[in-house]
């Protein structure tokens, strides 16, 4: 047998899904039993069979990747429940293998595959999507790339219906439905509480979650970034939302301007400059603006 | 032998891995340690804080690169992507040799995240040599393998698992980074004798030495890492610390992670087993 003929058959025997105890299936995606498929590669030793053998490689994946995403999504976790929340992860594992070096990214694919399968989350569908794109943009927030930011000085004398800006690549823009930033926070501050048992824990944040469940749907608009190091979810107003949202796609600031407050109830004269110059001069001491380059901006997690 | 081509002519004594839990004691406390050992891994990426603690230990300590997805023994070609954001990180902490695993790991794009045991073939061996000579050729940095716990043995196999180590670092030119738990475990997992292995690895090409706790069970060891070192290790150590000379060592503790002044007082252990090589050199 060939290097890669070996090589395929036991990753994909390895990432094949356990039973519901934890074990080897017995049989193989092909139908083949599965002690046949690991006797013909692997050698059985005097105590344990060549399944067994391979079988200590499955288990031992599966718990990896089950492990990281639920590390990486507490508050979907939260949202689900335990139980469903482990379930849906083995079948988006199953769907979505890992496909880059870093476990980082394993659940980089989630949003969109939750949204094709609705059963995992049910009535609480549109929750459990704002919080997967909230928790998604938190790991982009932590790790991804800082521009050098945009100094005042760079921006004399350009016309805004000629300026264009972009944010910085770590920022996501959100548009979402339920409060989901203090219900993240409040999940992440229960699990570094020392509660006297996960079960107490886990009673607490289903009343969290239910409560939040409870709430009509209204929008909140959210900026997660980074500064000093640390990930931070900003509450937005609408306006500037879009404002920043437009810059992002690449509009000149004039162009974002406009169509931030095309439908706004913000009386034009009286109160739209101040706001404008309030929000920009916040944006910019956090350093949000930088160069727009001639690449394809990133497009912001709107919904579809 | 203290010092080689393979570790690019350093005579670094005892390092510790440098893993989260420790930032803060690291960065306030600023213990005497000789190295740290970084997993390239988690550095390899665009921003943010794990980079700005990086740049902050580099400042005051030296530095040593450890992969855990280069999977050299994968069938599959090199990803360039992967090998460039590596290089990057290689001119940020200039480290003087870089280490990943004898192993593989992923196959049509797919990622198992775990070093998977190679069969000791021929053709195995020279796809790894292969592999490792280009890897050493585009980060311009020494190399060094290291051999993997396993729990698996393949039919296919024509040599033993310190032949097939030979096998590739000979063809590759380049060193090793012996583990001499992952020997203790899988002698345990194969029924070898770990003294054997220890023996027949080309003592010149050994780089780096990895030492490291692990897990018991009724039919097979894990390495698990979670553990102080046991004796039967220190021994095995020993024989290799005679045999190499006076080599680079550091521990390995990534899980039940206890306080860093009981992770660095464990490695500190290899100390007398250095002296000891040390000693007998200068005889």
């Amino acid at each position: 047998m060939s290097l890669a003929a070996l090589q395929r058959r036991m990753a994909r025997a390895v990432m094949t899904p356990l039973t519901a105890s934890d074990n080897m299936r017995p049989t193989a995606p092909d139908g083949r039993s599965m002690r046949a498929v690991a006797a013909a590669f692997i050698k059985p030793n005097d105590r344990l069979t060549s399944f067994e053998r391979l079988e200590i490689y499955n288990r031992q994946y599966w718990w990896r990747v089950l492990a990281s995403l639920a590390e990486d999504f507490p508050g979907l976790r939260a949202v689900l429940g335990e139980r469903r929340f482990d379930a849906m992860s083995k079948a988006y594992l199953a769907d979505c293998p890992s496909r880059t070096f870093t476990l980082r990214n394993l659940g980089s694919r989630l949003e969109a595959w939750l949204r094709k399968h609705p059963k995992w989350a049910g009535s609480r569908q549109a929750l459990a999507l704002d919080m997967v794109r909230l928790e998604w943009a938190d790991i982009e927030a932590f790790d991804g790339e800082q521009k050098p930011p945009v100094q005042p000085e760079e921006l004399g004398g350009v016309a805004p219906a000629k300026l264009r800006l972009a944010l910085q690549p770590y920022i996501t823009l959100l548009d979402l439905r339920y409060p989901v930033d203090d219900l993240l926070l409040e999940v992440k501050k229960g699990a570094e509480k020392d509660f006297a048992s996960n079960a107490v824990r886990e009673q607490h944040s289903k009343k969290r979650v239910a409560a939040v469940a409870r709430l009509k749907p209204a929008k909140i608009w959210l900026a997660v970034h980074r500064a000093d190091n640390s990930v931070y979810f900003r509450r937005l107003e609408r306006e500037e939302f879009l404002m920043l949202d437009a810059l992002r796609r690449g509009r000149p600031l004039g162009h974002a301007i406009d169509s931030a407050f095309r439908r706004s109830s913000i009386p034009a004269a009286a109160e739209q400059p101040a706001k404008i110059q309030h929000w920009f001069h916040q944006a910019a001491a956090m350093g949000w603006f930088c160069r727009a380059s001639q690449t394809a901006p990133k497009r912001s997690k709107k919904k579809p | 032998m203290p010092a080689n081509q393979f570790n690019g002519f350093t005579e670094y004594g005892i390092g510790v891995g440098l893993r989260l839990p420790h930032y803060d004691h690291i960065l306030t406390r600023k213990p005497v340690v000789d190295w740290f050992e970084i997993i390239s891994e988690n550095y390899m990426i665009d921003g943010g804080r794990p980079l700005h603690i990086l740049d902050q230990i580099l400042e005051q300590y030296k530095v040593v690169q450890h992969g855990v997805s280069m999977y050299f023994g994968s069938a599959e070609k090199l990803n360039r992507d992967h090998l460039r954001r590596l290089k990057a990180l290689v001119k940020r902490t200039k480290t003087p040799w870089l280490t990943d695993h004898l192993c593989w790991g992923s196959v049509d794009g797919r990622y198992t995240h775990d070093l998977l045991p190679m069969p000791y073939t021929f053709e195995a061996a020279k796809i790894a040599a292969q592999k490792i000579r280009e890897v050493r050729d585009f980060l311009e940095v020494p190399i060094a393998v290291e051999n993997v716990s396993s729990y698996a043995e393949f039919h296919v196999s024509e040599m033993t698992e310190w032949e097939f180590l030979t096998e590739v670092v000979e063809r590759a030119d380049c060193g090793i980074l012996l583990d001499v738990n992952n020997i203790y475990v899988s002698a345990q997992n194969h029924s070898f004798d770990p003294r054997t292995y220890v023996e027949n690895v080309p003592a010149g090409r050994v780089a780096q030495i990895h030492i490291a706790g692990h897990t018991k069970y009724r039919k097979y060891i894990l390495d698990t890492h979670d553990h102080p070192v046991i004796d039967p290790v220190w021994r095995l150590y020993a024989r290799a610390i005679e045999r190499a000379g006076h080599t680079a060592t550091l521990l390995e503790w990534d899980d039940r992670i206890p306080s860093f002044d009981e992770v660095h007082n464990e490695a500190l252990k290899a100390d007398k087993f250095l002296a000891s090589a040390s000693l007998a050199a200068a005889v």
